[in-house]
């Protein structure tokens, strides 16, 4: 956990941890909550791009009403990371502006 | 209802939700709540089951009462179905909802809906920088990962929560480095009017003067009377600007928690196309019911905060009234015992809302932003200033001045904007809010995956 | 310059257009419109500006959908200059997909007969594998499609936003919050009052009703049939998403915000306007049948609007005989024909221009025809 993390959870009850990725790089975060707080506590400061502006937004409410905390979780843009529990090997990325369909499921023909 | 699979489907597990299961299940009725989050407690006994001792002792008193209320949910004999994001329910009582990938329905002969509270918006030069969060969102840090702010935090705003936070900040032995209270001065006389309510809650008061004084002792600056809040930095926040007694104040933070009440979630009351009145003291809008909670005609009723702010112990009050009324409905007579014992309850519970109304009122400058650059739809980015533009070329209400700039059509349906918007509208027209309306909220109520449509 | 006064009731994109075209042509004008929560069939419009398969059983409405969609870069470009808002046109030309064999076949045919009374409609068949070079996504479903290389669409939203501000740009009068209830006729003065519900009254000339469903009622006060019914129409809108649909389809379009719609339904319910799950899941289904990747997509809003239509499902333009210097306009496709709107039909019902060549068919009076039946394709 780096010293610029907005928020931090105390190392004195030796809490279960998991490794997750964000935008490639490896986080060590508590297990058991959320991805939104496991990115707080790891350092993340922005989160996402905003659609229209493409200003950097980050979570506000942390209970599923604000849609800031859009993140990309294992592929699956725009996923509201404050509702998702972080789980080993979880490949996030920052939101950059509109989610995407993935191109996998383009041009297939069966 | 033919085809209904339970007596009551409930949507939410704050202490409306829970309490009104409780007492449906002792009624006899079947009952399945269903809940977006994974645990059980709403917002204000988030995580009540797992929270370790030491957290409980921070959180508080409160916060521990959750936990007999879960632990009588738990056995009552409800169905419980968590992870489960309700995006519709219909007035014959269907209720539609995603869980495990696919889109559901289960049909109740009576629905609950116990959606609970949102903080209010606070639209505000900055508001939307990186580091600017709810003072909600920072309890919610606490109480569901036992987080707490890094580096010496600003709080800003008024209302209890604000100054809960602070106190649990304080045992936690969280920094605060300043608290902006933007309760008026006026506020205290207007409040102190509300007679024997304001006898009663003059002890809140003082527990609020005494947390007051507990922060100076622990040297946080308290500006009282503020005024003129902005909060500057270009990708994320770093300072909070505000005006106290006449001298411009200019506070560096990285994290700044703002705060001014909460207020009831209602797209699911707005869904049903129930009448909602505008509270001029709670300033929001409440759906129209029955003493009972009943939604016109409908099976559908409203408990707790999502039908006006009254906190947890009169939400749970309302939920279990609102089960003994549905009981009523299915031919269960009411033990009116009881609900005289259930009405006295909810009497003592809400008798210092209007003191606390008035007393932690938001400032119109906080609710309805002057500043034409202040972002009033995070969503899509529409300003105030934007909004009073479309006022300009005709526009009566939100749901003109959506059509014409998109405020409102972003993923949160206008959730954080809903309030601000109405009132901008209102103070353009010289109109009171009643007359301007709300968004037309629709299913779905939250945003569904396409894909969990298809079998 | 006219020195007349003329009211347009109804400031929907039917209405709008009508009054912005009058009052560029110099005329002054005044819009009535409803208030915030009125039925508004413009706020349901899918948006498509479209040509293809219009007209099949009159071929008059198809050279003017078709005359409609040339006029509309000059409307969008005019909007945009004068009032920089962009009413998001993009005509690239669009697809008809079909989903079985008989349903291709029939879609050709129509095409054909309509291209044969009219000239001037192209079109072209593709087979799905034709289809998936202009369309990457489309799905194993998808057994055919038309291309109409007229087709386009626009925002219907910022098209009315649009028309309002050019409307104040050109010194209109617009007049918020009035539910019409009376016109009166004086033949002495030729004047027309325009009465609302709360009393208040305004008078003119010249009167346009543009008032979509509306019209049925207000019509005969001054000597017209308007016979306007509603259909409901539920549709879809997804979050925004990047791009990846680069031409509108009839059923599926993204926008230029990159927000997916997705429409639509049909239905006679009378003055309802909700939205159903049962339909919700339809169209669902339906747009992830023809693009398997909107599995992916959120819904996050969907709408019922009441549209209005005419027994026939052709537009109604008409003038009064017996109180001239009034007309009723009302049409399904408000978005399709606002170019024509503004400088055709506002002009015309202003006086300062002859009807349209051969419009006699879009009067209101030919639904008074005893022998005749009528049925519409929507």
């Amino acid at each position: 956990m780096t010293t610029d993390a907005l928020f931090s959870i105390s190392q004195k009850s030796k809490p279960e941890t998991v490794t997750i990725t964000f935008d490639g790089k490896d986080l060590t975060v508590p297990a058991g909550i959320s991805v939104a707080a496991a990115l707080l506590v790891g350092g993340v400061h922005e989160f996402r791009s905003s659609v229209v502006g493409r200003v950097p937004r980050a979570p506000y409410c942390m209970m599923g009403v604000c849609f800031e905390c859009l993140v990309e979780i294992d592929g699956v843009p725009a996923r509201q990371s404050c509702l998702v529990p972080v789980k080993e090997g979880m490949a996030v990325r920052r939101q950059i502006g509109a989610a995407h369909l993935n191109e996998g499921s383009f041009g297939e023909e069966l | 209802m033919s085809n209904a699979e339970a007596d009551l489907v409930i949507v939410g597990s704050g202490p409306a939700g829970m309490a009104a299961a409780c007492e449906a299940r002792i009624l006899g009725l079947s009952v399945v709540l269903l809940d977006e989050q994974a645990t059980i407690g709403g917002q204000i006994y988030r995580n009540i089951e797992s929270a370790p001792a030491d957290r409980v002792e921070i959180l508080g008193q409160d916060y521990l009462a959750g936990r007999s209320l879960a632990s009588d949910f738990r056995n009552c004999g409800a169905g419980y179905l968590g992870g489960a994001v309700v995006w519709n329910v219909s007035l014959d009582g269907t209720v539609d909802y995603v869980a495990d990938g696919r889109s559901q329905q289960l049909v109740g002969r009576n629905v609950l809906l116990a959606s609970g509270a949102m903080e209010r918006p606070f639209p505000i030069s900055g508001w939307t920088l990186p580091g600017v969060m709810g003072a909600g969102a920072a309890q919610i840090l606490l109480k569901g990962s036992g987080a707490l702010p890094t580096a010496p935090v600003v709080l800003a705003g008024c209302g209890p929560l604000l100054y809960l936070l602070a106190w649990q900040f304080l045992r936690a032995g969280a920094k605060i480095d300043a608290l902006v209270d933007t309760t008026a001065k006026s506020a205290y006389l207007r409040a102190a009017r509300h007679g024997a309510g304001a006898l009663r809650g003059w002890r809140d008061l003082m527990k609020g003067f005494k947390l007051l004084s507990t922060l100076r002792r622990h040297g946080v600056p308290v500006f009282s009377g503020s005024s003129a809040l902005a909060l500057e930095g270009e990708t994320r926040v770093n300072a909070i600007s505000f005006t106290h007694r006449g001298r411009s104040v200019r506070i560096p933070a990285s994290l700044v928690l703002l705060h001014q009440g909460v207020v009831p979630n209602t797209q699911l009351t707005w869904s049903t196309g129930a009448a909602h009145r505008w509270d001029k003291e709670q300033l929001c809008w409440c759906p129209e019911t029955d003493p009972w909670g009943r939604l016109g005609e409908t099976p559908i009723y409203v408990a707790g905060d999502s039908r006006g702010i009254v906190g947890a112990q009169a939400s749970a009050v309302q939920g279990r009234l609102a089960a003994l009324a549905m009981g009523e409905r299915l031919g269960i007579t009411t033990n009116v015992a009881r609900r005289a014992e259930l009405q006295s309850q909810l009497t003592r519970y809400t008798h210092l809302r209007p003191f606390l109304n008035a007393l932690y009122r938001p400032a119109d400058e906080n609710r309805i932003p002057q500043d034409a650059s202040v972002v009033v739809c995070r969503c899509e980015e529409v300003t105030a200033g934007q909004i009073r533009s479309y006022v300009e070329l005709g526009c009566l209400g939100p749901n003109q001045t959506k059509a014409f700039g998109r405020c409102g059509m972003g993923p949160c349906q206008g959730r954080l904007c809903g309030l601000t918007v109405t009132e901008t509208i209102a103070q353009a027209r010289g109109a009171a809010p009643d007359d301007v309306g709300y968004y037309r909220i629709r299913a779905p109520i939250k945003p569904v995956l396409l894909g969990d449509f298809v079998p | 310059m006219s020195n007349q006064q003329l009211t347009v009731v109804g400031g929907g994109l039917v209405g709008g257009a009508i009054a912005y075209g009058a009052a560029r042509a110099g005329m002054r004008v005044r819009l009535l419109d409803q208030g915030d929560v009125a039925f508004r069939a413009s706020r349901g419009n899918f948006g498509l500006v479209w040509v293809s398969s219009k007209g099949g059983n009159l071929p008059r409405y198809a050279r003017w959908s078709r005359d409609a969609a040339k006029m509309w870069p000059a409307l969008h470009k005019e909007l945009l200059e004068l009032t920089g808002v962009d009413s998001g046109l993009q005509q690239p030309g669009g697809f008809w997909l079909g989903f079985s064999d008989a349903e291709v076949k029939a879609r050709a045919a129509l095409l054909e007969k309509i291209d044969r009374a009219v000239g001037d409609v192209p079109f072209q068949m593709m087979e799905p594998s034709e289809l998936r070079q202009h369309l990457p996504g489309i799905g194993p479903a998808v057994v055919g499609g038309s291309f109409g290389p007229f087709d386009g669409h626009a925002n219907p939203l910022m098209l009315l936003h649009g028309l309002y501000a050019g409307l104040r740009h050109k010194g209109a009068d617009v007049i918020t919050g009035v539910d019409v209830a009376d016109i009166r006729y004086d033949a002495d003065s030729r004047q027309f009052e325009a009465v609302a519900s709360d009393g208040q009254s305004w008078k003119s000339e010249r009167l346009v009703l543009a008032a979509g469903l509306g019209n049925a009622r207000l019509a005969p006060q001054v000597g017209l049939h308007a016979p306007v019914t509603s259909t409901r129409g539920q549709v879809l809108i997804t979050e925004r998403l990047k791009p990846f649909l680069n031409y509108p389809t009839n059923k599926v379009r993204q926008t230029r915000e990159g927000s997916v719609q997705i429409g639509s339904t049909s239905e006679d319910v009378g003055l309802n306007d909700g939205t159903t799950p049962e339909k919700i899941e339809w169209l669902a289904r339906r747009a992830v049948a023809t693009f398997p990747a909107l599995a992916q997509a959120r819904l996050v809003r969907a709408w019922g609007a009441l549209r209005p239509l005419t027994p026939d499902g052709y537009p109604i333009y008409q003038a009064s005989t017996s109180c001239p210097g009034a007309y009723v306009a009302t049409c399904h496709s408000g978005v399709s024909l606002a170019a024509a709107h503004s400088f055709v039909i506002g002009p015309w019902m202003c006086g300062l221009s002859e009807a349209p060549p051969n419009f006699d068919v879009f009067k209101g009076d030919r639904f008074l025809d005893p022998t005749a039946s009528f049925s519409h394709d929507h």
